[in-house]
């Protein structure tokens, strides 16, 4: 060192100067891969269980929302007034106990043999398999919803009672069943409307309520309406006959002619079958629904597919518009700051103020021919891009002042380019995350709002899980809970799912964030 | 004095964005045709030539003004139009009346929640990586991702229907704190309540834990304080600062109340009559309670904002 310090360093003699060997140690070259910063977030997202099993899970739930209404030959459009919250069923439990459409009921006589004789007659048992248990003066039974109408009036037109007794015919498959005098029938006020054609026997009104009249060995009395055998009758039915009639020489008559064509008695199981087997021909071979049916007789199964289809569809549509202009927002904010920054932000912040409730209305108020699809959008754009452009903003208040992007500017590179190389990726990391939490959030929003009738999504072949909900609520307090159980699943699920995997995101993103708030 | 002029400054950059909102959402809404209703003994005429007094067909600025002036000097904010009961009526009123059972169901859901959800987050915090920080954590995120309204119809169905210990709807009549009036709340509040005992429980959670690993921490328990007083005197104490002001804000937002659990359990809350107001198109209504829920969601973020420099003077908030 002294020898340095008196040497007059500009001008070192050269002999003190020799050249390097050669061998430099450069700086090691790495063994390992390079990783980018995806694959390493990539790693670190796999190895959170949670947030595997909610992106399962999301998947699931998504590929049934695109392809769950292929599986059903119902429509969202289709309807029925029989049947009416069915519960649900599926073909391959019809032998168990389980989601065979069926419930344990405990019945008082009456009822019971309401339902006893709906089976008795036509061998569609409301009661599964007339099996019961009798317990004091309850029947314990496993009642069924897909064959608890049993049989209805019909009125129907000569051509179409020609055609059912065709079907008939072709199929050897009972639809028609024998019919009641008028005055055989009971009165609608001890019964409901469409339970009337159940009394194919004897009653009588004792006490001001129906009672069943037995013959001496306690059996119930037929009371079909019936001719001599060899007179002519008026019904015009020549086709399969159920078994009993023509004994002790009295014919059944299977319809009443009435201006219009015939009242017949038809079992609503077999007629529902004929009708869109041979008449309508649109696929469905049976009643039999999944999920059950709503209590305006859609098929839940159907619908809840295509009203989460649709809320999937919608809420990532809005959360690319709203993740764009979000981005661009923030970015000019976050990036170029002082004054714009604070004009822009109290903007954004004004807006941000005014609840979505609000918002919509007023968008329903004024753009009520626009259809409620644009306006749900319109309004979920209005307030859904803030939270991105702030999050957006922050990060480039963090990113902006790093070295690498004052060496960047150093170098020349411009705004728009430091923007999009520099800042923006780094930043993508946590917009992606805000992204993934931003569409549950959405699609909850949605089904609130239908739910709540604020907007109203159901019309011809669009439905919303929040409208099946609403449906669903008003049955759960008579005891029907099937209808609002599987939306509320579904959107549980949903919710859930997302959430883990948002977080999963999250930590797989920024590390550091583990465990702490959004 | 600082805090005073931060206090001041905040309230009236609030009042700028208030009026602005309902500047913007009083003339979007006069745009609009004026619907009737008719009510017992009230006809259309008469609630036409009503209106045409208080000067509802006047020019826009000028009908703006008559509502300011009415509003300041004789705190009426209208009459109801089509709002079924209310029709030409004061609806002030019919607001003031509505306001009991929300504020009251989310009072008591508060009340039950922040205890319990505290309690479990300080459990969770102290036992933290046991199996009882697992179960807790673990209910937190189901908790706090399903939905009021499938807990609401859980318990409407389960714990009103099917065991019948409570109601299915909230008792009807005003005699607010009664036994039987508090029974048939109740359901509605258990299925608030989850959402925020959920979220107390992973605030408080994350708040303890962090202040937990602190150096004062050490020291206290260096200076011979057991690991309960060091817990409570020290940790809890740093822990609330930012858990009072959560706990403030959420009790100040709540006064909204939630639409969905007033539908569901048939409260005759703010709720109910906002969807109304909409369904009917009752205008009047319409502007005062979107003003309600505009105050409420802004003076909440302010109570939260301030109450962090009151509680905390190391806190400094807005200072650059």
């Amino acid at each position: 060192m002294s020898e340095l310090k008196n040497m007059d360093i500009m001008n070192i003699p050269k002999e003190k100067f020799k050249f390097s060997s050669g061998d430099i140690s450069h700086d090691k070259k790495f063994e390992t891969k390079p990783r980018t910063y995806f694959q390493d977030a990539m790693s670190r997202f796999c190895k959170n269980k949670g947030a595997i099993v909610g992106a399962i899970v999301i998947l699931f739930l998504f590929l049934y929302a695109a392809f769950g209404s292929l599986l059903t030959p119902y429509a969202v459009s289709y309807n029925d007034t029989y049947f009416i919250h069915t519960l649900p069923k599926c073909e391959w439990f019809a032998n168990t106990n389980f989601w065979d459409g069926c419930e344990d009921k405990s019945l008082n006589k009456e009822t019971f043999d309401y339902y006893y004789y709906i089976g008795e007659e036509s061998g569609h048992n409301a009661i599964k398999n007339q099996k019961y248990t009798q317990s004091g003066k309850l029947y314990n039974v496993r009642w069924d919803s897909y064959h608890s109408t049993g049989c209805i009036y019909k009125k129907v037109e000569a051509a179409e009672y020609e055609n059912i007794q065709k079907y008939q015919n072709e199929t050897g498959i009972q639809v028609i069943y024998p019919t009641v005098a008028k005055r055989n029938r009971p009165a609608s006020i001890y019964v409901g409307q469409n339970m009337i054609a159940n009394y194919w026997y004897k009653t009588e009104a004792k006490n001001g309520r129906l009672q069943i009249v037995y013959d001496e060995n306690g059996d119930i009395i037929p009371v079909y309406k019936s001719h001599e055998e060899g007179k002519k009758s008026n019904d015009n039915y020549n086709s399969i006959r159920i078994e009993g009639d023509g004994e002790n020489g009295m014919v059944y008559e299977y319809a009443l002619p009435i201006d219009t064509g015939y009242e017949i008695r038809v079992n609503y199981y077999e007629y529902y079958i004929y009708y869109h087997s041979y008449v309508l021909k649109d696929g469905i071979e049976k009643p039999s629904f999944l999920f059950g049916t709503t209590n305006g007789g859609q098929d839940i199964f159907t619908c809840m597919a295509s009203g989460a289809f649709f809320s999937f569809a919608f809420a990532i549509a809005v959360a690319v518009v709203n993740l764009t202009v979000g981005a661009i927002y923030g970015a000019i904010e976050g990036y170029y700051g002082g004054k714009l920054d604070l004009a822009m932000e109290r903007f954004s912040e004004i807006l941000g103020s005014i609840p979505t409730v609000i918002v919509i209305t007023l968008l329903r108020l004024h753009m009520g021919n626009s259809g409620p699809i644009v306006i749900l959008f319109v309004a979920f754009f209005a307030t859904g891009w803030i939270g991105m452009a702030a999050s957006t903003r922050m990060q480039f208040y963090r990113f902006k002042n790093q070295e690498y992007v004052l060496a960047a500017r150093t170098l020349g590179a411009k705004d728009r380019r430091i923007i999009w190389k520099h800042v923006f990726p780094n930043a993508l990391g946590t917009l992606v995350t805000k992204c993934a939490l931003i569409i549950p959030s959405m699609i909850y929003s949605e089904v609130n709002l239908s739910y709540l009738g604020i907007i109203s999504l159901t019309s011809g072949d669009l439905t919303s899980v929040g409208t099946i909900l609403a449906n669903g609520q008003g049955l759960l307090r008579l005891g029907i809970p099937h209808v609002a159980m599987f939306p509320a699943v579904f959107l549980a699920l949903l919710l859930l799912s997302f959430n883990l995997f948002g977080n999963g995101l999250r930590d797989a993103f920024n590390p550091s964030l583990r465990g702490s708030e959004d | 004095m600082y805090m005073l002029k931060y206090i001041l400054k905040r309230i009236g950059l609030m009042l700028m964005t208030f009026s602005i909102i309902i500047v913007t959402c009083f003339v979007l809404i006069k745009l609009l045709p004026i619907p009737l209703g008719e009510g017992l003994g009230v006809d259309k005429q008469l609630i036409e030539m009503k209106l045409r007094e208080r000067g509802y067909y006047d020019p826009i600025p000028v009908q703006l003004w008559n509502y300011v002036v009415r509003i300041v000097t004789e705190g009426d904010f209208g009459i109801g139009t089509t709002m079924p009961g209310y029709i030409n009526q004061p609806i002030w009123d019919g607001f003031v009346s509505r306001l009991p059972p929300t504020i009251l169901i989310n009072v008591y859901s508060s009340l039950i929640g922040v205890p319990i959800g505290l309690g479990l987050g300080i459990l969770a915090a102290l036992k933290k990586n046991k199996w009882q920080d697992q179960v807790i954590s673990t209910g937190v995120i189901v908790m706090i991702s399903i939905p009021s309204i499938v807990f609401a119809f859980l318990i409407q169905y389960v714990l009103c229907f099917k065991l019948g210990w409570f109601p299915l709807r909230m008792e009807s009549g005003t005699d607010y704190f009664s036994w039987e009036m508090f029974k048939s709340m109740l359901p509605a509040v258990f299925s608030l309540c989850f959402g925020s005992i959920a979220g107390y429980a992973r605030y408080t959670r994350a708040e303890l834990t962090e202040v937990l690993t602190g150096e004062f921490m050490l020291l206290a328990r260096t200076k011979g304080l057991t690991r309960g007083q060091a817990t409570i005197r020290h940790a809890l104490r740093n822990a609330m600062v930012p858990i009072f002001p959560m706990i403030l804000g959420e009790f100040v937002s709540v006064l909204s109340g939630s639409m969905i659990i007033e539908n569901i359990f048939d409260i005759p809350g703010v709720g109910g009559l906002y969807l109304k107001s909409i369904t009917v198109l009752d205008y009047d209504f319409f502007m005062l309670l979107s003003g309600f829920y505009t105050l409420v969601g802004l003076a909440a973020g302010i109570i939260i904002d301030i109450s962090y420099g009151i509680i905390d003077p190391r806190i400094r908030m807005g200072a650059k």
